[in-house]
């Protein structure tokens, strides 16, 4: 295997709490994700999924261990990341056209060229007749759509995806995830994709990484040997899938059981 | 709106839905009519027999040479407009306050809204800055304008000094609380798409802000004309707070009405320009939100 675009050796992160001992969000993360590579992540909830993510963007700093980028240590954020945020982050006082343009915009491209090019990707992700609304005119599903197409007007060789599709209905994820195969394919893009719905994690991943329960470190990693291109509706159905699926499943299982425990001790 | 709804869509769902909508719309929209109607029938009375009212005490109970009656306010309005005041026409008073309370305006809200703007997204100096701005929006800011009188003299200057002041601190202190409730998520996204800290400032925090800001520009003006007036009360040559002075002076009610009335139609037509252009500014946010803070 190449080098490694994202390295993350021995990572821990630690908040300050307001009062006691600093609370461990993950501890000992080691995991390297290549370019090219779509790594999808789950976890039981509150475990420290997000939080992986924003040592990786570099929204935060490591409190212990390395996190790299392409080889070099992670100070601010590095070139060619894109994120999409577990919240809605899409700007509500632009247009969709305009939310999508931001990026270009920011790096430096005219209004005319920032915007032709986001005209593209908004046509891309579905919205084109929604180019002129607000925010608030739009369904969830379709705001996730700006997002994502705000993250891929970048042409991002790094994406951070944090349960992007979460907040979808049934039918929309899987149009969706569809789309986000395909817009992906060719991209050579490296994707870590947080989510907590296992089967979107195989059915989209290359390889799915399982975290314990809080605070997180890697429990195991999985290699999904499903061929590309893929049609989620169909992959789901296939025998190798429901095999992976129960091996994951496994694993993630116990950890889901422990947090829930814990949870319930705590509360 | 539902115009441009409607050609845009090339949804069928989306359509449909619009189009449900838009059936029940002209029942409400004659409701609302013949609401409005109702409202305006009702303050139009209540204006009515408040001003009947104080014609007849003032005529027949009370000693209208303290009180006034709306008559006598009247004339004293068209007197001015028709052959000017003591101090030449009402037109030089009106514009002179007006300049004054417009720079004060217009120099307080910019300091109010950049000092406000950088305090709040600048933690250390805040946390400087904190007991300082304390101390000194306790300060009873009206006696401020005799100072200003001493330091610029009876000229312009001094009155728009004493606007500045009070609009500064209406507006600054919203724009420091609107700078600091910008919402993380935003300034990091914007920060991932590559943004640089300027550009953070320029297309998050300022648009974010701009509500908060709004929200105090609408008595800001008010502030000003206050300032104004009550600076050309403390010594002036010129201005409606001139006039209205002379008149307490002259043990002329009905003139300290007129001057009242004068200020008050200023102050509402700065209010409805301000109005119009938060409409304009603020056209990304949802119609209920927007709702009530229109007037
Ligand atoms: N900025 C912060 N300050 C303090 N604690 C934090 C902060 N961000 C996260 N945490 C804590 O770190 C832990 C992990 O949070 P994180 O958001 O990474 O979980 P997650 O796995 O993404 O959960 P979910 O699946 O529900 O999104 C939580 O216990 C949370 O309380
Ligand atoms: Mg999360």
């Amino acid at each position: 295997m190449n080098d490694p675009v994202i390295e993350l050796r021995g990572a821990t992160k630690r908040f300050p709490s307001g009062s006691g001992p600093a609370h461990t969000a993950v501890r000992e993360l080691t995991m390297q994700v290549a370019a090219g590579e779509f790594v999808a992540v789950v976890g039981p909830t509150g475990c420290g999924k997000s939080t992986t993510l924003s040592l990786v963007s570099g929204l935060e700093p490591a409190s212990e261990g390395e996190v790299l980028v392409r080889g070099e240590r992670v100070r601010s954020i590095p070139r060619g990341v894109g994120y999409m945020f577990q919240n809605d982050a899409i700007l509500p006082w632009r247009s969709v056209l305009d939310n999508v343009a931001a990026g270009p915009r920011y790096r430096g491209a005219s209004k005319a060229a920032a915007r032709a090019k986001a005209a593209t990707w908004v046509e891309r992700v579905g919205l084109a007749g929604f180019a002129k609304y607000y925010p608030h005119q739009l369904s969830g599903g379709m705001r996730k759509r700006v997002a994502l197409a705000q993250t891929l007007v970048n042409e991002p060789e790094i994406m951070l995806m944090d349960e992007p599709f979460s907040a979808l209905d049934v039918q929309t994820r899987a149009l969706m995830q569809d789309e986000l195969l395909r817009l992906w394919a060719g991209t050579g893009a490296a994707v870590v994709f947080v989510t907590h719905d296992l089967e979107e994690a195989i059915a989209l991943a290359d390889r799915v990484v399982v975290m314990t329960a809080s605070p997180a470190t890697v429990k195991g990693v999985f290699a999904v040997p499903l061929s590309r291109p893929r049609n989620v509706e169909e992959v789901r159905l296939t025998a190798e899938f429901l095999e992976i699926y129960r091996e994951v499943w496994e694993s993630l299982r116990v950890e889901v059981a422990r947090a829930r425990e814990e949870a319930s001790r705590v509360g | 709106m539902s115009g441009e709804h409607l050609s845009t869509v090339d949804n069928g769902a989306v359509a449909m839905a619009a189009e449900q909508r838009s059936a029940g719309v002209p029942d409400l929209v004659a409701r609302r009519r013949r609401r409005r109607g109702a409202v305006w029938a009702v303050r139009l009375a209540a204006v009515v027999v408040w001003l009947v009212g104080w014609q007849l005490t003032a005529t027949y109970w009370i000693d209208p040479f303290y009180y006034s009656k709306p008559t006598a306010i009247w004339s004293r309005l068209v007197g001015w407009f028709s052959h000017g005041t003591a101090f030449g026409s009402i037109w030089t008073q009106i514009a002179v306050t007006l300049e004054e309370a417009v720079f004060g305006f217009a120099i307080g809200a910019v300091a109010g809204v950049v000092l406000g703007i950088v305090l709040g997204r600048a933690r250390f100096l805040a946390e400087v800055a904190a007991p300082f701005i304390k101390a000194a929006n306790a300060v009873p800011r009206i006696v401020l304008a005799s100072l200003f009188i001493i330091w610029f003299g009876l000229g312009m200057s001094s009155k728009v000094a004493t606007a500045m002041v009070l609009v500064f601190f209406a507006v600054f202190f919203n724009a420091f609380q609107g700078a600091r409730e910008v919402d993380r998520n935003l300034v990091d996204n914007a920060r991932i798409l590559g943004a640089s800290r300027i550009s953070v400032l320029r297309t998050i925090v300022v648009p974010s802000a701009t509500s908060w800001i709004f929200a105090s520009l609408h008595s800001a003006f008010g502030f000003a004309l206050i300032g104004a007036v009550v600076g050309e009360f403390t010594g002036a040559d010129k201005g409606l707070g001139l006039l209205i002075n002379n008149a307490q002076g002259t043990f002329d009610s009905a003139g300290i009405y007129a001057g009242m009335i004068v200020v008050t139609v200023l102050a509402l037509v700065a209010e409805w320009l301000i109005s119009t252009a938060e409409k304009r500014l603020l056209r990304w946010r949802p119609p209920a939100a927007s709702a009530d803070v229109q007037t």
